[in-house]
């Protein structure tokens, strides 16, 4: 028996006035994944977080959330969320803001206690649980913000943009508390504009461009070896070019050389045989790994998807 | 109901915290302080007089018991506006502002109902104006009490209705404040209390001329907004017969409003916080 998907959706739509920021989001995020939601700026990342969280209603399409529809409130009692705009009751201090979160989830007054210690030391603000939130910077509000959407252990957490406002201390932080969640089982879904922190923390990524999935990938096939490989051989038939996708995708030819995409660099010493032996000669294979920049960048394009 | 007692909570700590409840309660203690000394130096003046000109200790006992009650009149009409500027300032900037600055956000991703949001805030607001009321109003009469003895008639009921104009306006106020940005609310909020404002003066001249054209024109704004109609018949339960019976005065009413405009004023305000909540529970956040 397969698990309910922590995410599924399908066709979620949002349109404002004659502006459709979500086109039609179909998407199905596992449940302990660290997925990763990608696209330019005004690609409705946002609007589609916020559809899901039961912010926003979408104008069409479905979406379930832990297997219930949104805004279920068991779903939501198992859900943390991160918001872009972390902005909070800055008249609160740090201890009293995470006691009306935990209060809201319906925590039980002794595991809020001892989970409020924990997350305030996790996230370094333990030294200033007693300071309104006023008196913060924008670094420990985002911490304070991230110990807030991990309070109920979630089964699921949103972070929209879980770094920005963080030095590379409070990345790397970021990152960990990333990891320590994936282990724990926890699904992440991680909006963020930094492809770097992307690569090293998700699983898996959509990107999407004007509110759809353009495209899923597997970041374990990209850091694994997915390579882009220049081939330059001669002759080469249209037949050798269909054997060659028995290694790999997106086989093009050009006038003097082939590229195409193979999922493992474990491969090209066969492809190499194989091309031989079917008498060609080769002269060069240089396998290129894509950086997830610039998967992005050819996925969405450069305009960005403007 | 957890939530909404949690949420109530919130708003009378943030009150607190604001400096909004201290600010309003300073104001009010010197609202207090000069009520009492203006009203203790005119009242030995006003003795002086009356024990001067009455011909005898009866006329003046009643020009007395008259001029008591229209100093407690006048300090409640005072106390009356401040509760609804209270009620119209705490709840401009509440749901309007956390919506724009996203504090909301958190909380309603929360499993709780976006109704608990509204009521919590709600109750919390009416908390904090009952606390208002009871000081200020109450330090008023108790201010004039101390100084003659003298309470006015039915002063339960005259608070109560005082105290349902302030939350009615304080739930038109939220109303608004669901669907419009604060700025926004606030001017719709003082604009609708002026219409009241001078509608109620249209009906008093009118009934004064018993002119029933303006008359009618005030019951309609009446029903438009009912809470001018609420202080008037609260200065009418509270007035004596002989202020009643006088008629145009600033503070009192000729034309007093039914028990009718009591009820509607009532649904009226449950009308406003039903639609509050359905607007609230709507709006994309």
């Amino acid at each position: 028996m397969s698990p309910v998907p922590a995410i599924e959706t399908n066709q979620l739509r949002k349109v404002f006035g004659n502006n459709a920021a979500v086109k039609g989001l179909t998407l199905q995020v596992r449940q302990g994944e660290v997925f990763g939601f990608l696209g330019p700026n005004g690609a409705g990342k946002t609007t589609s977080i916020k559809m899901l969280l039961g912010l926003t209603a979408p104008t069409s399409g479905v979406a379930a959330l832990l297997g219930k529809p949104i805004g279920d409130r068991l779903a939501l009692a198992r859900i943390g969320f991160l918001p872009e705009h972390f902005r909070f009751q800055e008249w609160l201090t740090a201890d009293e803001f995470l006691l009306l979160h935990g209060q809201l989830l319906n925590m039980k007054a002794g595991d809020l206690n001892a989970r409020l210690d924990e997350l305030l030391e996790r996230v370094g603000l333990a030294d200033y649980r007693n300071k309104q939130l006023r008196t913060f910077s924008k670094g420990m509000l985002q911490r304070i913000g991230l110990a807030q959407a991990l309070l109920n252990r979630p089964a699921l957490v949103f972070l929209d943009e879980p770094t920005s406002g963080l030095d590379p201390v409070g990345r790397r932080l970021v990152r960990d508390i990333i990891h320590e969640l994936r282990q724990q089982g926890t699904c992440v879904f991680l909006n963020s504009h930094l492809l770097s922190e992307i690569e090293i923390t998700c699983d898996r990524v959509a990107f999407i461009r004007h509110g759809e999935v353009v495209r899923v990938l597997e970041m374990a096939s990209l850091s694994a070896g997915q390579s882009k490989v220049t081939i330059r051989a001669n002759p080469l038939s249209a037949e050798m070019l269909a054997g060659l996708c028995r290694w790999g995708q997106d086989v093009q030819a050009n006038h003097d050389h082939v590229t195409m995409t193979i999922q493992d660099e474990s491969a090209l010493p066969e492809v190499t045989r194989y091309l031989v032996e079917q008498g060609a000669d080769v002269y060069a294979i240089s396998p290129n790994r894509l950086s997830l920049e610039e998967v992005f960048i050819e996925t969405v394009g450069r305009d960005g998807g403007l | 109901m957890r939530a909404i007692l949690i949420l109530a909570k919130l708003t009378l700590r943030e009150a607190m915290r604001r400096r909004i409840l201290l600010a309003g309660l300073l104001l009010g203690v010197s609202f207090l302080i000069i009520f009492t000394i203006g009203f203790h130096y005119l009242l030995v003046q006003l003795e002086a007089e009356i024990a001067a000109s009455a011909p005898s200790q009866g006329v003046a006992r009643i020009a007395n018991a008259e001029i008591m009650n229209g100093f407690v009149i006048m300090g409640l009409y005072a106390v009356t506006f401040l509760s609804i500027a209270m009620a119209a300032l705490l709840g401009a900037d509440t749901l309007a502002g956390e919506i724009n600055s996203g504090t909301i956000q958190t909380v309603v991703t929360k499993p709780i109902r976006r109704s608990d949001v509204v009521l919590g805030k709600w109750l919390g607001f009416a908390g904090l104006l009952g606390l208002y009321l009871l000081l200020m109003a109450g330090g008023t009469v108790l201010s004039v009490f101390l100084q003659t003895g003298y309470t006015p008639d039915h002063l339960l009921i005259g608070l109560s209705l005082i105290y349902l104009e302030a939350l009615l306006v304080m739930t038109i106020t939220l109303m608004c404040s669901s669907a419009f940005p604060a700025l926004a609310t606030g001017g719709i909020v003082f604009g609708l209390y002026g219409l009241a404002f001078i509608g109620g003066w249209i009906e008093q001249f009118g009934a004064y001329f018993q002119n029933q054209t303006a008359v009618k024109i005030g019951i309609i704004t009446s029903l438009i907004i009912p809470s001018e109609a609420l202080w008037r018949r609260a200065a009418f339960e509270m007035q004596t017969p002989f202020a009643n019976a006088l008629g145009l005065s600033p503070f009192g009413t000729i034309s007093v409003p039914s028990g009718l405009m009591i009820n509607y004023a009532v649904f009226y305000l449950i009308a406003a916080l039903i639609l509050s909540i359905r607007i609230f529970q709507k709006r994309d956040l």
